[in-house]
């Protein structure tokens, strides 16, 4: 069937701001679904309240409204714009929820609204939990023994019933496994129950038989009106049952199944589809394993596109959001090509010639007293993916990715104590791929650690290989390393820094890299092309390994490498990535050849087609450097990719690569703070009374000299890491124990705190002549609270005329001194009529979307066409400076601190926020600015 | 350097070379059996039933070269067995995994290829071979850990027959009829030009009685089974070289008692009943093709392993309706035939490995014997229908 004539105009509901468990795999599946849509010549409409997204800039809908996402503001949105349908499928459970919500109260109907890819009342079936129980017996597919309890009392017999603990509790209708949990001993029953019971909006809990240690797979689903079903992946999960899945590191595809094993849980995955009503769209679904005897079980179905979709989309090529966007629209699979290949049919199941690894990225040092064993209630904050051609190579390529200083599956440090490898493999850590092959080293049998762990014995049996490889290396000094085996090395995804780290002789990396390079052992880049090879392709999506030949061509144009943000953490989130698509995209309007480097699977700048060419490669320096020894681009774009991207700066500087907009010095000037405060002093700019330490005595000595409260940090973090404020020496010393505990021989930073002062940030262009002030924000919140966990106003609200003036001749100065060519963002905080600077960091900040939102100036774009050579004053000619903010706009954090209910709640310079969202509003008396207003100092702590 | 590894589990590395009839070759380590085997290089996109690939008698006589990387992960197990031996000559893979997990294998692939004398090679880059086969069409190869001397190799590489107008059959049907199956339904009788077991089971499973015949069998032998059914199986080797074959369809069709084919017996139906097969450039092999019935609209995820195809350009009404077609290339995967009650598929119905999205082509064989019988039974129905239609 043809697209649907009847229906022109749709709305998308997006997902809101970022929330442990749903995260930005819905930027990049809205963004795909609008951008197909319109390709189709419908007119899109969209609404999602966060403003760090793609989906919610001008190129990606017709029309955008920046909105709470409440029934109230999706109601009042259909009325004024009358879309035909809505598409409620690519805004996670968020938008299915609302979806749901809207049509049991009769509205779609009523309004003449069509829901498209879903059958709006399975929603419900999907959700709930004894409904989806009845439906697959009925079905006649398997499942775990439970049963609902509405109450501490019901749950315990449940129990009793089940052949007592453990069992797993599981409140209904809740996001990322909120409130669920896995009860170990009848002490910590009526704990877990209760919290279960409260988390749930209808106060019912499955009380379940617990799976733990079984395996555990998904498989992501496309199908379409004539009812054609195709399986896109199937993934296996390395942690076993009893993790929830967006914690656990998975793995496609599945590596352990028979193909009759597999096709059983194919057919059972469609019967399940089939049984959720008729629609055309995406579906997820999720079963067990039992290892000793084979017994497969469903875990849960998700009518809609999902976090997980969006890994099988990077990982296989297959754009799963594009097609299910179609397939709502009326098209059959049939009728679609695949984007790939451009000539076979998009109604296939990919076959893939590579590994593809996830890793979650967890941001546990945050949040203190934080209960780190991995349970059903998803913890993760983001996650990373790699391809390798086997799975050691992918593995050690997820752990180069994660950003939290491996250089791979370990083999580059000390090894740790048995005691606690021991200890951490009791229970399952984020980190136990790790410990697993840390046990292997000291001789622990895969026996053994099948038993202790459930991982099952093929994927240690790889990681033992990876072992061995490691004491092959031991064996030698660099340069005993013949040809062969330093390919074979770099088969199993080892980095250069390990292989310095290994070898008998005392080498650098940059050692090894020169002798591989002289051994001809360099990477070659193949093709991600869903047919394993087949057919040829067209898209230019490439991996590293160390194969035969390269498929990636060097074109004659003139290129330029942008750096992407890696993984999502608190602090450097989507946002980043937000300006790197459009580092993209303005890099592609004037006429240069974009090539993306990114590793993270929920984005949109890993999209296949964003860039003119992607590779799917960690943000590694080894990596990285690769890539641009073999892509010899123009330049190098490093300013959008936040701190990781940042980086490496000095690396390429040092390798004579050019980097565009501020150079590498000017950089380090920025954050150096001796450098930094030398320069502020030149400029004649008041600044916080500081000192450094490289010891516990020296920070007491110069907290002493400086005066309390002081902010006690380490240098060059992310997101204030570490930060606190101590108001005596004795805090002061333990602070800075503290973090060397997570961070060692890092220095120490301290300023005086400026109590009860106005905080400012402020995101600003240069050119090297000219500085455009695109935004002042004014935060709500005093000073010592992180600038990322604060409610920000644009404009200011309280600050006068007078002070404002010196704030923008701060910002001229400074920027210009730095001979900033591109972004920068800078924090002040005004007390007693006095602008102090805190700091400057040339490169786009985490409030950039939110101001280019506020607006409607394209920030990150302009940045871009400034480093590439164009002047402010082009922009300012044409207008395209101008603000159409009308009222302020206000930037609100959100947290997901109901993901962590041991962690008290508490705000101070270290960030904890995951998400955020916008609201605009014509006075101060609106209680989007009222209300944080009132609670400004109720949380800020340390 | 290759170094002999310390950990007992990890088997000795033994130096293996696989050449190709155009001069390439790539250096390995042997898995399986220690020796020499040549065939034609072909390759399989499946990610998981290697098992079943290898033990396909339509593979017979072909180096097998897997384009997933890590092969052997869940062992070898009796019940992925397709016939009672390996079929191809030999294993190509990225990655051989020595050690498995799967509560269902009875042991590790590399025991399973020693068991059989089947020789195998791993640590080569498939996907530049793929990609080389890809442009260069399919080519012969020899695989080696005895003879590692290049020069060799490839000549015995190009010494080795080709695959075209080869008659392969005859060596892997079965030596004398037997019975398989004894059920309360049809009676099929099944041409064993190379037959996978999944496809006997697929009868067996409907409550069929299956008897198979050797590929030589003559017409009259299997009449006097008094078969409600005759099955065209699926095998190796070109079809145009099986004049015999042919002529057994032909006779066949004429009995007016329902036909089926799959892959090779597709072939040698489509033949027999005026149409043409050409030898495809690369051919179809894996388990994510898809095929539109063009009859229902719609689409079938399908396992395919073939080299040949019928000519589109050869359909004609009168002698046949295209029923099936691959949507990748529109070649031809099934038709039903106009002059007598029969069909036929390019692909697998019988998937292992694969999707079981064809499976409903084997009720529609037994509706076509069901329709068949009622006939027989009652004349005057049968009169009736006619007159409706």
């Amino acid at each position: 069937m043809p697209k649907r004539t009847d229906i022109k105009k749709i709305l998308l509901i997006g997902s809101g701001p970022i929330i442990i468990g749903q995260a930005c795999e819905f930027d990049y599946s809205g963004s795909q679904a609008a951008r197909s849509l319109r390709a189709e010549g419908y007119e899109v409409i969209l609404v999602n309240s966060n403003p760090a997204t793609i989906m919610t800039d001008p190129i990606t809908a017709d029309k955008i409204f920046l909105r709470e996402l409440t029934p109230e503001s999706i109601m009042s949105i259909v009325e004024e714009e009358r879309p035909d349908a809505v598409l409620p499928t690519m805004g996670g459970q968020t938008a299915l929820n609302l979806a749901d919500k809207l049509h049991q109260t009769g509205f779609w109907e009523k309004m003449g609204v069509e829901v498209i890819g879903v059958d709006i009342d399975a929603i419900h079936i999907t959700e709930d939990r004894q409904k989806f129980r009845d439906l697959m017996a009925e079905i006649g597919i398997d499942q775990v023994e439970s049963r609902v309890a509405k109450s501490l009392l019901e749950a315990k017999e449940i129990t009793q019933e089940l052949g007592g603990i453990p069992v797993v509790i599981r409140p209904s209708f809740t996001l990322g496994g909120s409130g669920g949990s896995i009860v170990w001993s009848m002490d910590e029953f009526d704990r877990k129950v209760t919290r279960g019971l409260e988390c749930s909006p209808i106060h019912e809990v499955l009380v379940e038989e617990c799976a733990f240690g079984w395996k555990e797979f998904e498989l992501e689903l496309l199908r379409d009106s004539k009812d054609n079903v195709i399986i896109i992946c199937s993934i296996e999960n390395i942690d076993p049952m009893g993790v929830h899945t967006g914690d656990s590191v998975t793995v496609v595809p599945a590596q352990t199944l028979t193909d009759k094993q597999f096709q059983i849980m194919r057919n059972a995955a469609i019967k399940m589809m089939r049984s959720i009503g008729t629609f055309a769209g995406g579906c997820n679904v999720q079963f067990a394993i039992e290892p000793a005897t084979g017994r497969m079980i469903a875990i849960e179905i998700n009518p809609r596109v999902s976090r997980s979709s969006a890994l099988a989309s990077k990982a296989t090529g297959y754009p799963i959001a594009k097609v299910a966007a179609k397939l709502a629209i009326g098209y059959t699979l049939d009728e679609l090509t695949n984007d790939v290949t451009g000539t076979t049919s998009a109604c296939f199941e990919p076959a893939i010639d590579y590994v593809v690894t996830k890793i979650p990225r967890f941001n546990f040092e945050k949040f203190e007293g934080v209960d780190e064993i991995l349970t059903t209630q998803m913890k993760a904050v983001g996650e990373v993916m790699a391809i390798g051609r086997t799975f050691p190579e992918s593995l050690q390529k997820a752990w180069q990715s994660l950003e939290n200083g491996y250089s791979g599956l370990g083999a580059d440090r000390d090894e740790i104590p048995r005691k606690e490898i021991r200890e951490r493999l009791k229970k399952p850590y984020w980190d136990q791929t790790l410990q697993i092959r840390n046990a292997l080293k000291l001789g622990a049998s895969v026996e053994e650690l099948a038993d202790i762990t459930k991982v099952d014995p093929w994927f240690l049996n790889q990681i033992h290989k990876l072992v061995h490889v490691e004491d092959e290396i031991r064996a030698l000094s660099l340069y005993q390393i013949e040809d062969v085996f330093m390919r074979r090395v770099k088969q199993h995804g080892f980095s250069d820094d390990q292989i310095a780290y290994l070898v008998m002789d005392d080498v650098t990396s940059a050692e090894v890299r020169a002798y591989r390079k002289s051994l001809g052992v360099v990477p070659s880049y193949l093709l991600v092309d869903t047919c394993a090879g087949e057919f040829p392709a067209q898209t230019p999506y490439f991996y590293s390994s160390y194969e035969s030949e390269t498929e990636s061509e060097v074109s004659d144009r003139k290129s330029i490498v942008i750096l992407g943000s890696g993984p999502n953490r608190i602090g450097q989130g989507i946002e980043f990535d937000y300006s790197c698509v459009h580092a993209v995209l303005a890099s592609k309007k004037l006429g240069y050849e974009t090539i993306m480097i990114n590793c993270n699977p929920e984005t949109v700048s890993t999209d296949f087609d964003v860039a003119d060419k992607l590779y799917f490669e960690p943000v590694f320096w080894e990596r990285v450097f690769d890539v641009v020894e073999y892509e010899k681009p123009y330049g190098v774009i490093v300013q959008m990719g936040g701190q990781t991207a940042l980086k490496l700066s000095q690396n390429l500087d040092q390798e004579g690569v050019r980097i565009l907009g501020t150079s590498a010095d000017d950089m380090d000037l920025a954050e150096d703070r001796g450098r930094f405060s030398d320069m502020l002093k030149e400029l004649d700019i008041p600044y916080p009374p500081y000192g450094k330490a490289s010891s516990v005595e020296e920070a007491v000595a110069a907290a002493e000299h400086v005066g309390y409260p002081i902010l006690v940090r380490p240098s060059y973090v992310l997101g204030g890491q570490g930060m606190r404020i101590a108001i005596n020496k004795e805090e002061v010393a333990r602070y800075v124990n503290d973090i060397w505990k997570l961070m060692p021989d890092n220095k120490i930073l301290l300023d005086l705190f400026l109590e009860n002062g106005i905080e400012m940030d402020i995101d600003a262009v240069c050119d090297g002549e000219e500085v455009w002030i695109a935004g002042m924000m004014q935060h709500i919140e005093p000073a010592g609270v992180h600038s990322g966990d604060s409610t920000a106003v644009l404009p200011p609200f309280s600050v006068s005329d007078e002070i404002l003036h010196t704030v923008s001749r701060f910002v001229k100065k400074i920027a210009l001194r730095l001979r900033v060519v591109g972004l920068v963002n800078l924090q002040m905080v005004i007390k007693d009529e006095t602008v102090y600077v805190i700091e400057a960091n040339p490169r786009a900040s985490r409030t950039v979307p939110f101001v280019a939102k506020a607006t409607g100036v394209p920030i990150s774009d302009i940045a871009t066409q400034v480093m590439l050579g164009k002047k402010i004053a082009e922009f300012r000619e044409r207008g395209e400076l101008e603000s159409s903010l009308k009222g302020y706009a206000i930037k609100e954090p959100v947290f997901s601190w109901d993901k962590f209910p041991e962690v008290p709640k508490e705000l101070g310079p270290e960030m904890k926020s995951t998400g955020e969202t916008i609201a605009f509003i014509d006075e101060l008396t609106d209680a989007h600015f009222s209300r944080p207003y009132e609670m400004r100092n109720l949380y800020l702590s340390k | 350097m290759q170094q002999t590894l310390s950990n007992s589990s990890e088997k000795r590395l033994r130096p293996c070379k696989l050449a190709l009839a155009d001069g390439t070759v790539v250096v390995g380590e042997a898995v399986g059996h220690l020796g020499e085997a040549g065939g034609e290089l072909c390759f399989n996109t499946s990610m998981m039933g290697y098992q079943e690939i290898l033990t396909d008698p339509s593979y017979y006589g072909q180096m097998m070269m897997m384009t997933y990387p890590h092969i052997g992960n869940y062992g070898a197990m009796d019940i992925d067995m397709e016939a009672t031996r390996p079929m191809v000559a030999g294993l190509v893979v990225r990655q051989f995994s020595h050690q498995y997990s799967n509560q269902a294998a009875d042991e590790s692939l590399d025991s399973f290829m020693n068991r059989f004398n089947l020789v195998g090679i791993s640590g080569v880059d498939t996907r530049a071979l793929v990609r080389h086969i890809r442009s260069q069409g399919a080519m012969n190869s020899v695989i080696s850990s005895v003879d590692l001397d290049n020069e060799s190799l490839v000549s015995k590489a190009r010494e080795w027959p080709s695959m075209e107008g080869l008659e392969l059959a005859s060596k892997v049907t079965a030596e004398k009829p037997y019975d398989f199956a004894t059920g309360e339904g049809p009676r099929i009788a099944v041409y064993d030009f190379g037959v996978k077991k999944n496809i006997l089971h697929s009868f067996q499973k409907r409550g069929c009685s299956v008897r198979v015949f050797p590929a030589a069998t003559a017409l009259e032998g299997v009449l006097s089974w008094n078969p409600d059914g005759i099955f065209f199986s699926n095998g190796p080797g070109d079809p145009r070289a099986m004049p015999d074959s042919i002529a057994v369809c032909r006779s066949a069709f004429d009995t007016g008692i329902p036909v089926f084919g799959i892959c090779l017996g597709h072939q040698l139906m489509s033949l027999a009943a005026g149409l043409k097969v050409f030898k495809m450039f690369v051919g179809h092999r894996g388990a994510n093709q898809p095929v539109k019935n063009v009859i229902t609209g719609r689409v079938e995820i399908s396992t395919q392993n073939h080299g040949f195809t019928v000519d589109p350009e050869s359909l004609d009404p009168k002698k046949a309706t295209l029923t099936h077609i691959n949507l990748n290339d529109q070649s031809v995967e099934g038709v039903r035939f106009t002059q007598f009650k029969g069909f036929s598929v390019q692909y697998h119905p019988e998937a292992s490995p694969g999707p079981h999205d064809s499976h409903y082509l084997f009720d529609e064989f037994l509706k076509d014997i069901e329709q068949t019988e009622s006939m027989k039974v009652s004349p005057a129905d049968a009169s009736e229908l006619q007159a409706v239609s």
